[in-house]
């Protein structure tokens, strides 16, 4: 009745499959982080290798032994089957990115992080060729009040990466989730709610984790014109650590 | 009539709450504009001046709908297009003009037409001639059905080639990477 | 509210009380509540600076919580309950009565500041509504009467505790007794015989029992006691879960009422097995009333040896029980996402593994159990466990309280051996032309009439309790749109498909409702129904579709008239959306308006 029985035979062999391809995995990984570090690519958004996985966007969803789970959470067993690049997780990716995009203001012609954008880098790998959804154009508005950063919430996707980066690496909780459901939404720790009254700086690992639009440095959004950013040049899928240069 | 042996596809384009700039880039396929005038004749269109649609194959609506004039082109492609397309970023999710729906319509008006700096004797045009804005600026999808979406800001000429040449082949239309972009 | 010129002078005793734990941050937010009316922003400032915390955590806390308050909310908040059952009985109504009186629109505050009028999720008093809280206090049996008692004294600014106290009455409505409630059950006694045994053979009896976990999920439980027995940890802790949050559920809040010792006990003897010193009980907000009366139970047991160091005599069988206080929020009805709401956090349940068995409550061992599996574990330890497992059926041991409300003569709770049919029951509760019954609530199972032969059982319909019942004067589709909002409101946003897919859901229902639908909308329904199954995080990711599903598959007719409409058509009013602009301009020609359906001209 132990819950351990996983535990790998063999150290050195231990593999599962993914989309029919042999992964190495070694213990404490989970498939995802496997995956990458076989050269792999799973969509994900709310995972980013150097952080510890979180598990909410549900992007990096995969088949594993037949059960629909979070590869970026999971962790492989030996020998397990799993599936990700198949037409049927692909159109449910492809929805739950949907869902995103219509739960936010995402205007990406006006963005600055167009380009660099992993949330749009996605949904081209997805073929997303539109939101389907109604949206629901929530009020968000933007807090300038830094001298260097500027916050657009219109496009949060809410994946805590930087309250993440803040706490673990920074030391500094200057975000937070607040609210609860399709309320919940991203703070700032001060009692104004405004960022200039906070300890944050552009030296924060905060400041360079946003996946998409949110956290965005002034005065430099446009230095790489839009056609020359990251995911115009290569898809997400073929780039290898989704780390964006026009974000420092 | 053309003579060619197999009749040509009718072709209606419009714009509503969008710049025009979905159909310039449409213009942007240059030379080929020429092998398309072989397979298609335009119906409604701002290159033909035609005002009212037809039955027609195929129509493109660039822009989304930000007043009640919109909503009547809308649905009369969505009523006579056997294939209606969603061409660009307002088109897809209302794009700039979009970016109004946090405010009441009623602010804006009064901001626009009462309190703004310099106004003098400021009044709200009334004119029936004119159409009424609606409360927040919708994507088309969220008021007919729409088959095939070409995403862009504007979309490339070669993605708008793709897709139109993808439909009159009878093909599923298919972008891919370089081709699909929303800004 | 009195003037308070320094918050510090009522959170001080509550900061002492709670030994400055910011574990305990819910537990103080919630009682400088109950002192100011709300949060304020000076009392966070306060909290931040002595418990150390970054205050957009506190904040981020006190937001997740519904029944907390950020904002000033009136001197009376008032929430009516809105399950399905209260709407049956008229709660809107009253509702809409309460907000004329008292000059207050629905979801707002009143201009004078002084009262405040909402709808909450079930309060868990479907046997006695239409139920409001105020100020967090349970008011039951409302009627028109009730009503514009209630606004006299909210307008007299009367304050509640000079309020008549019938007003605050609450029936145990106990109408079947068994095992469990028949017990006459004399506190200590269950112990004295399990103290006098090893905890290996007690285990064993409960092993012996089949007792199975009683929140719905059927868990082994004495497999449960035995993992976290044997997992490795400084220290093991026993949760009760009192966060009765499933609509139509409310045995445990009985159960409370009147058994509160058999919990208990049940707990000790659980802390017996698993070696804890310490356990909780997680008791969710709505049921503040009963808060001071499990305090005298929990003193007296301290007095009578039965908790606390050495108990009944047993040098090294030390331990204790205290209470925590949700402040309404569902997923803390989820075992992980209770431990995190326990640990002073925001209810978001964890990934797992690993399970709380092995990495609970501070990441020790820790067994949750239903306030009714505690129950029955001082039963287990009184009787045996071969005594227990002869009750039921093969699968499921023992006995099951149901909570009965709905249409029925005599709603309250039935207690059945386990294998009693849905039609037994109907008939025991003077059911009539009974249409449906909603089975362990909206997150179970919908069933019709041909299906009231099946058995309440962990192989047929396995229940947390709920047993809500539907006559065919019954919309079908308005029951199940119902429970699509209680997902909604109560979903905790942390994963995509269920933040968003449960107000896409609940906007499309309301688009059948409104007269929008067409077969389109009834394909995306279908389609966001399977999105939700296959990729939410939790179990109520997971079951917000069941109401849907079930109603579709067994009420199909309900939804059909629904479908009005051959096309696809906007789920907004279009000629509302011009209605600004017609106001702004006066005009009101026919330009000015918009057909909701295309007309070929």
């Amino acid at each position: 009745m132990s819950q351990n029985s996983n535990t790998p035979h063999n150290k050195n062999q231990t593999t599962f499959t993914l989309d029919g391809k042999t992964i190495p995995f070694s213990e404490g990984q989970t498939i995802i982080q496997a995956a990458m570090a076989a050269g792999e690519y799973i969509p994900h958004l709310c995972f980013n290798p150097e952080f510890k996985p979180h598990g909410s966007c549900k992007i990096c969803t995969v088949t594993a032994n037949g059960r629909q789970t979070a590869s970026c959470t999971q962790q492989p067993q030996v020998d397990m089957m799993v599936e990700s690049d198949t037409k049927q997780i692909n159109d449910e990716r492809r929805a739950l990115l949907q869902m995103l995009f219509v739960e936010g203001n995402h205007f990406c012609p006006s963005c600055e992080k167009s380009g660099d954008c992993q949330l749009q880098a996605t949904a081209y790998e997805l073929d997303m060729m539109s939101p389907h959804f109604d949206h629901f154009s929530p009020n968000r508005p933007l807090d300038a009040s830094h001298g260097e950063y500027l916050l657009d919430f219109n496009r949060c996707i809410l994946c805590s990466l930087c309250a993440r980066a803040s706490s673990d690496v920074d030391g500094k909780n200057v975000f937070s989730l607040a609210g609860r459901g399709i309320k919940t939404h991203l703070i700032v720790n001060s009692k104004s709610g405004k960022l200039a009254d906070t300890d944050f700086t552009g030296d924060d690992k905060a400041a360079h984790v946003c996946p998409v639009g949110v956290i965005i440095k002034k005065r430099v959004g446009f230095a790489v014109p839009i056609g020359k950013r990251s995911f115009d040049e290569h898809p997400i899928s073929a780039t290898p650590h989704p780390i964006v240069k026009g974000a420092i | 009539m053309n003579m060619s042996t197999k009749p040509k596809l009718r072709i209606a384009t419009a714009t509503l709450a969008g710049c025009f700039g979905c159909h310039m880039s449409f213009l942007d396929i240059d030379e080929r504009l020429f092998d398309l005038m072989e397979l298609v004749e335009f119906d409604r269109s701002p290159l033909t001046d035609i005002k009212t649609c037809g039955p027609c194959d195929i129509g493109l609506i660039e822009g989304g709908l930000c007043n009640a004039e919109n909503v009547h082109v809308l649905r009369e492609f969505r009523a006579n297009c056997k294939i209606l397309v969603a061409v660009g970023a307002c088109a897809i999710n209302g794009g700039l003009p979009a970016q109004r729906n946090h405010l009441s319509l009623s602010m804006i008006l009064e901001e626009v037409y009462h309190a703004q700096h310099g106004l003098v004797d400021g009044f709200i045009p009334n004119d029936p001639e004119l159409p009424l804005p609606l409360d927040q600026v919708h994507p088309i999808h969220e008021v007919v059905k729409v088959d095939y979406f070409i995403p862009g800001c504007p979309p490339s000429g070669d993605a708008i080639w793709k897709v139109l040449t993808d439909l009159i082949a009878g093909r599923e239309p298919e972008l891919g990477h370089g081709l699909v972009h929303y800004d | 509210m009195s003037q308070i010129t320094t918050h510090a002078e009522y959170l001080d005793p509550i900061l002492a009380h709670y030994k400055l734990n910011q574990h305990n941050l819910l537990q103080m937010l919630r009682e400088a509540q109950e002192h100011f009316g709300y949060i304020h922003p000076e009392a966070i400032d306060y909290l931040e600076q002595q418990l150390q915390l970054p205050r957009s955590m506190v904040e981020g806390v006190a937001s997740f919580y519904s029944l907390l308050y950020l904002q000033p909310h009136g001197e009376y908040r008032v929430l009516f309950s809105d399950n399905i059952t209260d709407r049956m009985l008229g709660n809107m109504d009253l509702m809409e009565s309460m907000c004329g009186q008292l000059w207050v629109e629905a979801g707002k505050v009143s201009e004078d500041g002084l009262v405040s009028i909402n709808t909450t999720s079930c309060t868990g008093m479907c046997d006695q509504g239409p139920a409001v809280l105020i100020n967090n206090i349970a008011i039951n049996h409302l009627t028109q009467d009730r009503i514009n008692s209630l606004c006299e004294l909210i307008r007299e600014r009367v304050p509640l505790s000079g309020w008549p106290l019938e007003f605050f009455a609450i029936e145990d409505n106990i109408h079947k007794k068994d095992i469990l409630l028949d017990s006459n059950f004399k506190f200590g006694s269950a112990l004295a015989e399990v103290l006098q045994r090893s905890s290996e053979e007690i285990l064993q009896e409960i092993k012996t029992s089949k007792l199975r976990g009683r929140g719905g999920a059927g868990f082994s439980t004495g497999s449960k006691w035995e993992f976290c027995r044997t997992a490795p940890g400084a220290q093991h802790y026993v949760v009760c879960n009192a966060d009765e949050g499933e609509p139509g559920t409310f045995k445990d809040r009985v159960l409370l009422n009147s058994y509160a010792d058999m919990v208990f006990e049940g707990m000790t003897i659980c802390a017996h097995v698993i070696g804890a010193k310490k356990g909780f009980i997680y008791l969710r907000g709505e049921y503040r009333y009963l808060l001071d009366h499990l305090h005298a139970i929990l003193q007296r047991r301290r007095q009578q040896s039965l908790l606390g160091n050495n108990i009944l005599g047993y040098t090294d069988f030390n331990f204790d029980i205290e209470i925590h206080l949700g402040a309404g929020a569902y997923i803390c009805g989820e075992e992980s996402a209770l431990i995190e709401s326990l640990e002073g956090k925001r209810g978001t349940p964890r990934n797992r593994p690993p399970f709380p068995v092995t990495s609970g409550y501070l990441n020790q061992p820790t067994v949750v159990n239903n306030v009714e599996t505690f129950a029955a574990a001082s039963l287990i330890g009184l009787h045996g466990g071969a005594w227990y497992a002869n009750i039921g059926t093969e699968t499921s041991s023992g006995t099951k309280i149901l909570s009965v409300s709905g249409d029925c003569a005599h709603p309250g709770l039935y207690e059945y051996p386990f294998g009693v049919t849905v039609a037994q029951v109907l008939a025991d509760c003077g059911a009539k032309n009974t249409q449906a019954v909603q089975i362990s609530g909206p997150s179970g199972i919908c069933i019709a009439a041909n299906e009231f032969e099946r058995r309440i059982a962990f192989d047929d319909l396995p229940t947390a309790g709920a047993f809500m019942v539907f006559d065919q004067s019954r919309d079908m589709f308005e029951v199940a749109r119902n429970f699509v909002h209680f997902f909604k409101h109560e979903s905790c946003g942390f994963c995509t498909p269920c933040r968003v897919g449960t107000s896409l859901l609940s906007n499309m229902m309301n688009k059948l409702a409104n007269g929008h639908g067409s077969p389109y909308d009834f394909a995306e329904i279908e389609k966001l129904n399977e999105l939700l199954l296959s990729t939410s995080h939790c179990g109520l990711g997971h079951s917000a579709c069941n109401p849907v599903l079930d109603t579709i598959a067994k009420f199909r007719p309900a939804y059909d008239k629904r479908l009005t409409h051959k096309e696809y058509i906007p789920a907004f009013d279009l000629d509302y959306a011009l209605s600004q602009a017609r106001q702004m301009t006066g005009r009101d020609d026919t330009g000015a308006h918009l057909e909701r359906i295309h007309v070929s001209k």
